[in-house]
């Protein structure tokens, strides 16, 4: 998994800080207390979220928590119900889609069928009234960034989707918008070209300094491109952050749970002192141990979230970890680079636990129904009070 | 795949069916005895007669510019309707908008005739040209919003959202995007109303005056008193201008076919 | 979601979207639904010898007054009389059977043909779809006509008889109700075979195979998957052919001669022969509720299947 990108370069001088942590930065776009409801149903609640100039932000949640919708107004197909959608200052909403600097790269693509690839990425220079020299210059700028220099007079049905997608990109891209907007831009992608398309998208918004928005479903998606990442549930934002920090400082059992995997184990605090707090988890098994800047006073009942690859597996138990238990294989899950294991531990409480293969399977050091120490440190996991 | 000796047969004798009857018709057009079922020798003399007949040609003109013109405007009304079906969930009276296009679909030619007569005379409109293409404009109409509105069902919307994205205005993003797109769609309904409307009798005996015959008026008057070696010449040209255009517009479809399939993969 | 055009907020759009429903609404409002509402009112009237020649009229002059008169001057007169006379039941009745059984005679037709073009060869069936297409395009009435030459007493059909040896004597077939029955099935095939070409054309091959990997012999598999599985394009076949076959009129006319009795002649008989336009009128609109009615019965069945699958 890749960690958070450099923040893009800014003019001013404060570019120690990332925009979004400079309180003096004004944002790019900025969502004010904005509410979407069709009928009865409630698609974005009180919404409220700044994205600064040149980043690249995923909207990420599963089907239906909103997100797609909330790009949908921002490119202007749907109207808030309530609240403002601010562009470097100015209030968005009364203004046309047509209208609007921002362009979208739809999920299906939307390639004009009846038009060639050159037509349809020029299809909105011609609108903007372009002169035709300028918009033969761009167009075929754009057919050399996406590499398709070859196809311009291809009609969409005659290219492989790959290339479809990235005509969809070309065209969006032509008028120079402030903001371009992906809806779920890889989903229609094998997983071989969505890897390589990944690593494209984020080097041609790193060139034109583009901010993008993507929509996605995927996290993994989501934490190797965007510089930070907006979790949606039902509507509401859950947490904001850059990749690293929605990893590793998840603010909720959802959050923890949406991205990545994560053993979740419920518990009662019995002491807390000095930024440690012991957790009682199970009838006679040692409590687990860790540290925690969460004020959670004795008698607190809390969810220790720990992801499966900071737990280690050994015969023997580890000396010095802090939390240590005996468990027995259940199963094993071999993937190639890694290896699942799901251990029971005490009070039948099952772990999940990823080790990487440093060996061949056939000398693999455990096997099924194997009595197996598991451990993890102090700093390994974290504590969720909600 | 093989057909089995069943389905051979079954095509074989469906099409024996429904082309023999035609051939025959074709073939004795050429006939030189005036008695239609009696072979007397090969002639085109039925074709020559045909074209110095002042009534047939008038007839056939007529025929043509009530075809052409109530076509047409049945194709920009049934587009309208069409849209409106598939666009517009709620308005006062939708029940009643998609009743009225539905219904002339399954109405008998005579109650649909004898009604727009009665309208006719009760607004005292003079009966002729003009209110036989209205009326062949409003059934003709139903069609095409009946198959416009199929193909726009099926029309990704994303498209026009796409086009206004890029900066097209809402006018634009029909007009560019998608009336090429569903064109093939409308195409064919401007032809089923063009052929609807060559081939109406009934309609048309109701609602025209003294002033004018059609051709479907003309042949009936005269295949009513029997069989007639010149209706088998008309006939057959008729028949081959149809089986022309019919040919030629499935290859042209086929051409937009591949078309919509490629917007149907992305 | 709401599915009302989007780009339709703002002054422009909604004056666009009003356009769009009134033009089309208007038009079909004045040559659709006025027409019957003058038919529903000349049914009431009686029939005088004038032009036009019904009474009451309505006359415009007379304000509210005249609206009052012309009503209290209607009475269900012609639908006593259509009620009592014999000839419009039989009319009526006999227009229904044929419409039914020609229905069948098509759909028995119908069926072998439209299951062989599915099961023809991919490439072939561009083409078979469109030679059943190509009749219909060609005017009805020479389709019609292509069947007197055939069929009549010196018809080619008699004359091949007569050639081949098995009949002496021509057989009257012209003018009578078989004629029609012939007519109806060439003239609707294509109504029929289209729907249900469309609905075996989608039927997963797969289906069939598990069928008879399941233990059904061919016959079974067909009866028990194919054949309810094609059941939507049967029905849709049978009201295409049945619904316009109720009030044809070119068909029995031209093929069928005086002895055979079917609504859409009487009324056009009734119209032009008798000039009796209140009978007429009355004739039209006992026959749109015997056409409309089930249709509408119909709708809402399968509206409420629908709906019922739907949850």
């Amino acid at each position: 998994m890749d960690t958070a990108k450099a923040p893009p370069p800014t003019s001013d001088a404060s570019a120690a800080l990332p925009p979004w942590q400079d309180p003096a930065a004004e944002p790019l776009i900025r969502l004010e207390n904005v509410t979407k409801r069709f009928g009865d149903f409630t698609a974005i609640a009180d919404l409220s979220l700044d994205i600064h100039e040149g980043e690249f932000f995923a909207l990420l949640g599963p089907s239906g928590c909103g997100k797609t919708t909330l790009m949908r107004m921002i490119a202007g197909f749907e109207a808030p119900s309530a609240g403002r959608i601010l562009l470097g200052g100015e209030d968005l909403v009364p203004v046309p889609p047509n209208r609007r600097p921002v362009n979208m790269m739809f999920q299906s693509y939307a390639l004009f069928p009846h038009l060639t690839v050159a037509d349809n990425i020029a299809f909105g220079l011609k609108r903007a009234g372009l002169p035709r020299g300028e918009i033969a210059e761009r167009v075929a700028e754009m057919l050399r960034l996406v590499q398709l220099e070859n196809f311009a007079h291809r009609r969409p049905h005659e290219i492989s989707g790959g290339q479809r997608q990235r005509v969809a990109l070309a065209r969006a891209l032509a008028r120079r918008p402030r903001i371009l907007l992906l809806d779920e831009p890889l989903a229609a992608l094998d997983r071989k070209l969505r890897a390589a398309t990944q690593f494209e998208l984020v080097d041609i918004q790193e060139r034109l300094g583009t901010t993008f928005i993507i929509v996605t479903h995927d996290q993994e998606e989501a934490m190797t491109m965007a510089s930070r990442i907006a979790v949606m549930d039902h509507g509401r934002l859950v947490q904001v952050g850059t990749p690293e920090e929605i990893y590793e400082q998840p603010n909720s059992r959802y959050v923890a749970d949406f991205i990545g995997e994560v053993n979740l184990v419920e518990g009662v605090v019995t002491a807390a002192e000095n930024g440690r707090l012991v957790i009682d988890w199970a009838e006679d098994a040692a409590p687990i141990v860790t540290r925690s800047d969460v004020a959670a006073p004795v008698g607190t009942r809390v969810t220790f979230a720990i992801r499966p690859e900071k737990i280690t597996v050994g015969a023997e138990a580890p000396e010095g970890a802090a939390n240590a238990w005996q468990g027995r294989i259940e199963d094993i899950g071999y993937l190639g680079n890694l290896s699942t294991y799901h251990i029971v531990g005490p009070a039948g409480r099952r772990f999940k636990v990823q080790s990487p293969n440093r060996r061949r399977v056939a000398r693999r050091e455990f096997s099924w129904e194997d009595r197996v120490w598991f451990a993890f440190d102090e700093t390994a996991g974290l504590v969720l009070t909600e | 795949m093989k057909l089995s000796r069943f389905n051979i047969v079954s095509l074989t004798l469906c099409f024996a069916f429904l082309y023999l009857p035609i051939l025959v018709l074709v073939i004795y057009s050429f006939n030189a005895s005036k008695l239609v079922t009696v072979w007397a020798g090969f002639s085109t003399r039925w074709y020559a007669k045909l074209f110095h007949d002042e009534a047939f040609l008038q007839a056939a003109f007529v025929t043509l510019k009530v075809a052409l013109v109530s076509a047409s405007i049945a194709t920009v009304l049934g587009t309208m309707a069409a849209w409106v079906l598939v666009r517009f969930s709620r308005f006062a009276g939708r029940t009643l908008f998609s009743g009225m296009i539905f219904a002339p679909l399954v109405i008998p030619d005579v109650i649909l005739g004898l009604s727009l007569l009665l309208l006719f005379i009760a607004m005292n409109i003079d009966r002729g040209v003009t209110t036989i293409i209205i009326a062949h404009a409003t059934f003709s109409m139903c069609y095409v919003a009946v198959v416009v509105s199929s193909r726009l069902v099926t029309f990704d919307r994303a498209l026009e959202e796409a086009a206004l994205d890029l900066g097209a205005t809402p006018f634009q993003a029909f007009s560019l995007v998608t009336l090429p797109v569903i064109a093939p769609a409308v195409v064919s309904g401007w032809l089923l109303s063009f052929t609807l409307s060559l081939d109406d009798l009934v309609i048309a005996s109701f609602v025209s005056g003294p002033a004018a015959t059609t051709l479907p008026m003309r042949v009936f008057s005269q295949i009513r008193l029997g069989v007639s070696p010149e209706i088998n010449a008309l006939s057959t040209i008729l028949i081959t201008l149809v089986t022309i255009g019919v040919i030629t517009t499935s290859i042209l479809s086929k051409r937009s076919a591949l078309v919509r399939a490629g917007e149907a993969e992305g | 979601m709401s599915d009302d055009d989007k780009a339709g907020s703002g002054f422009a759009g909604r004056l666009r979207r009003a356009l769009l429903i009134a033009v089309p609404y208007l038009w079909l409002g004045l040559f659709f639904l006025a027409p019957f509402v003058i038919v529903l009112k000349i049914s009431l009237s009686d029939s005088v010898l004038a032009i036009p020649p019904y009474t009451p009229t309505f006359d415009p002059s007379r304000g509210w007054e005249g609206i009052a008169a012309m009503f209290r001057a209607f009475d269900f007169e012609n639908y006593v009389w259509l009620s009592e006379d014999d000839l419009y039941w039989q009319a009526y009745l006999s227009s229904l059977r044929i419409a039914a059984l020609s229905t069948l005679l098509t759909l028995l037709a119908g069926y072998p043909i439209a299951y062989a073009m599915s099961r023809a060869p991919e490439r072939w069936r561009p083409i078979l779809l469109m030679l059943v297409i190509l009749p219909f395009w060609t005017s009805f009435l020479i389709r019609v006509y292509a069947w007197m030459g055939i069929l009549g007493q010196n018809g080619y059909l008699n004359q091949f008889l007569i050639w081949l040896g098995l009949i002496d004597t021509p057989l009257v077939i012209l003018g009578t109700p078989v004629a029609v029955y012939i007519g109806i099935v060439y003239a609707y095939l294509p109504f029929m075979v289209l729907p249900i070409f469309s609905s075996l054309d989608r039927l997963d091959r797969s289906l069939i195979e598990a069928a008879l990997d399941l233990g059904c012999s061919r016959l079974q598999a067909f009866w028990l998957v194919t054949w309810p599985l094609s059941r939507p394009g049967i029905i849709a076949g049978c009201l295409l052919v049945f619904i316009p076959a109720v009030g044809e009129f070119v068909i029995p006319s031209l093929l069928g001669g005086s002895r055979t009795l079917m609504i859409g002649k009487v009324l056009w008989d009734e119209f032009f022969a008798n000039r009796d336009w209140p009978l007429a009128s009355a004739v039209a609109v006992v026959l749109l509720l015997i056409l409309v009615l089930p249709i509408l019965l119909f709708q809402r069945h399968a509206e409420r299947q629908q709906r019922r699958a739907e949850e």
